[in-house]
């Protein structure tokens, strides 16, 4: 696979003006085809449009407002409440929402998993999306936004500080997942020569973003290892790195769920019998996968609960709120994951996800709002005003628009085209050491 | 393994190490390499009398809209430190009477903001100082991460700024004391080299009976701060914090630090075996 797609590579990027002048006229032309693709497809007035379309307008407003009068434009962030909900939600929740992608690149590259691999496609372009929209919500969270570039222009580099790694890390698996994704838009474009080489970066791409996303996820965490004092005792621990990544496992997995029922209903004419066919199955898979992830991150919270000796701080509202959470929003879709995934039943299973999602959000904000200074009395607490409330829905919003645009036009959920699957074909066995005859031959055997 | 193979592992191995080493540098944030002492001021708030000398001064000296010192209202409702107010003097019932106590940055030794920068906007300087730049991004990450609160930030500007208690650096650089310390007409700030200041609150403790609670706030508390306090209550009464321990925060995020290193070292290799090793099973099982 890597001969076929380094020669190709070798010859494409051949210096010579000729070559320069071809390129530059694709490049135009690439530009008329996406201008003709932003017309719709499909009808205009459906219920999604009407409802986002007036957020979306209200929202950009919003955001030019925040861009030219500053941050308390519209805004509750305070002196004690230094990160709002771009921070504390589109940030903290967003971020292991997407980690379906890394942890699904791991099943389908590294442990090379064909079971998986029919949404892999949506599960990265998702990932990707995510992590475009919630860099911006970082940028609009930015007091002083034209220095955004300064930690990566080295003016300076703090390479002590958790949010210079963040910010490295987060630039890094944008650019990792573009290149996962890449091949789909090459397909769609009909670029085989380029698609050989974008395909031969995946695996590549794949094992650094994983160590890149292990790394931002529980960097995510150790953000609130400085707030000691801040958070509430009984959710301020050592281990807070570990418990954000695991919980980024379960996180990803239950969207991917949530997200696939979704789109089955939403897309089903872009999707293809293999997809369909094996949706059910591999739901199964992704519930077990989920229950245990559940399982261990609950097992290591009654742990630190017993290390840190955490009754001593179950009394009050703070106490039970903590019951809530590790007991409802994550043994109870831990157990329900279990029984669905026993009874076969994407119905339970798809229950659990919803529920898991929640229980994320509760987490990250307890962190980042609601444990965060519990000591604060509530007059003086953090609470979104109705603007941040919109703009964080735009940026949503904006993010299911272009997820809605691409799946449209691009192969994401199967429809690839016969020429870039005969090639996948032949790169798999390429790579497995023999020539694509011999082994079709043996692979229609079994 | 081909040549291409081992080329690539090893481009790989060598990207990763590079990368390390540049997150992996300086984990002990903080402290800056000093080639002299840091310097302090010692707060006595038992000769504090709440004049607010040291908040006209402070306005003075930075360029902050001037307060009404001969306003005693401010006192009665609680008030702390804002974009325009670096210090403030508040003021507390005790069972000793009235204590007034100054606030404003603490100058920690190591400094959770400064750890927490990742432009390195905030510096510790080598007379003492924990000083803020403007290549600052306006994240605010180190609001969240000072253990008492101190920067604040412009929220209604649209290019803020951070503001705080510099200790006078540009004053200390042209071998002027603090301002606030200056304008203090009752000697209950004192200005020196922090080893000297302990030295002073100290025989101040151990020379009076009784004036004085035994514990000098800032001599050990969250690794060390550059303001030292002395008061003759214990200091939770007078606003302050005991529970923040004596470890020096930026050392609560190094023990993540250390394992990014290890983990993009380690884990590429780590993920790129097991490709190969499934790879293989892929391959047998297709043979069969």
């Amino acid at each position: 696979m890597m001969e076929i797609g380094e020669r190709a590579g070798r010859g494409y990027l051949l210096p010579s003006f000729g070559r320069l002048v071809v390129f530059l006229l694709y490049c135009a032309g690439l530009v008329l085809v996406f201008l003709k693709e932003l017309k719709p497809k499909g009808k205009v007035f459906t219920p999604f449009n009407v409802i986002t379309l007036p957020v979306i307008l209200t929202g950009i407003f919003l955001v030019l407002r925040h861009l030219f009068e500053g941050l308390s434009a519209g805004s509750n962030v305070s002196q004690e409440f230094p990160w709002g909900v771009f921070i504390g939600f589109n940030v903290m929740v967003g971020v292991p929402f997407a980690g379906g992608a890394y942890v699904l690149a791991f099943v389908v590259y590294i442990l090379n998993s064909e079971k998986y691999h029919p949404i892999i496609r949506p599960t990265i372009l998702n990932g990707f999306l995510a992590y475009v929209f919630y860099a911006s919500a970082i940028f609009l969270d930015l007091g002083r936004k034209w220095n955004m570039l300064n930690p990566f222009l080295g003016r300076e580099f703090g390479v002590s500080s958790v949010l210079f790694l963040v910010a490295w890390h987060f630039l890094l698996y944008m650019i990792a997942q573009l290149i996962e994704f890449s091949p789909v838009v090459a397909e769609w474009l009909g670029l085989r020569r380029l698609r050989k080489v974008l395909a031969s970066m995946t695996l590549g791409a794949c094992v650094f973003g994983i160590a890149l996303s292990t790394l931002h996820q529980a960097g995510l965490g150790a953000l609130f290892m400085m707030a000691k004092g801040k958070i509430h005792p009984l959710w301020y621990t050592e281990f807070i790195p570990v418990l954000f990544f695991i919980s980024s496992i379960f996180a990803g997995l239950s969207v991917v769920i949530v997200e696939g029922s979704i789109s089955k209903r939403v897309f089903r004419d872009r999707m293809n019998d293999e997809y369909l066919n094996s949706y059910e199955e591999i739901v199964l898979g992704l519930g077990r996968a989920a229950a245990v992830s559940l399982f261990v991150y609950f097992f290591l919270k009654v742990l630190i609960f017993i290390h840190g000796q955490g009754w001593t701080y179950l009394e009050g509202g703070m106490g039970l709120w903590f019951l809530f959470e590790v007991l409802g929003l994550v043994l109870l879709p831990c157990i329900m994951f279990y029984e669905g995934v026993k009874r076969r039943s994407v119905n339970v299973i798809r229950t659990a996800a919803v529920i898991t999602m929640l229980g994320i959000i509760v987490n990250r904000l307890n962190y980042s709002m609601i444990a965060y200074k519990w000591y604060v009395p509530l007059s003086a607490r953090y609470v979104p005003t109705w603007q941040e409330v919109v703009i964080t829905l735009t940026i949503i919003f904006v993010q299911l628009w272009i997820f809605r645009f691409v799946v449209n036009r691009m192969p994401v959920y199967g429809e690839v085209p016969e020429w870039a699957r005969e090639e996948k074909r032949e790169s798999v066995f390429a790579e497995l050491g023999f020539t694509l005859a011999e082994g079709g031959e043996r692979y229609a055997k079994r | 393994m081909t040549r291409r193979e081992f080329l690539k592992l090893s481009i790989s191995g060598m990207a990763s190490f590079t990368l390390s080493g540049m997150f992996g540098s300086r984990l002990e944030a903080g402290e800056a390499r000093a080639k002299r002492e840091f310097m302090g001021v010692l707060v006595d708030t038992t000769r504090c009398i709440g004049c607010r000398s040291c908040e006209l001064a402070c306005a003075e000296a930075h360029g902050l809209p001037i307060p009404n010192i001969d306003d005693a209202s401010v006192f009665s409702s609680p008030r702390n430190m804002d974009p325009s107010h670096w210090t403030v003097v508040q003021r507390y019932k005790t069972e000793k009477g009235e204590i007034f106590v100054k606030r404003q940055c603490m100058h920690c030794n190591q400094p959770a903001c400064v750890a927490a920068c990742l432009v390195r906007a905030m510096k510790k300087r080598e007379e003492g100082p924990v000083t803020w730049d403007e290549n600052c991004m306006g994240c605010r990450y180190c609001m969240v991460s000072c253990p008492f609160d101190v920067p604040k930030f412009e929220y209604d500007k649209a290019f803020g700024r951070i503001m705080k208690c510099n200790m006078c650096y540009e004053r200390l650089r042209i071998g002027k004391i603090p301002a606030c310390v200056e304008a203090c007409p009752s000697e209950a700030l004192l200005f020196g080299r922090r080893r000297d200041l302990l030295h002073e609150a100290k025989r101040r403790i151990y020379g009076s009976t009784g004036r004085y609670f035994p514990h000098v706030y800032g001599e050990t508390d969250v690794g060390g701060t550059g303001y030292l306090y002395l008061s003759a209550v214990p200091f939770e009464r007078i606003g302050f914090r005991t529970d923040l321990g004596t470890k020096a925060y930026p050392e609560y995020t190094t023990g993540f630090l250390y394992s990014v290193p290890i983990v993009l070292i380690l884990w590429p290799a780590f993920l790129t075996g097991i490709h190969h090793l499934t790879k293989e099973k892929k391959r047998k099982e297709v043979e069969r």
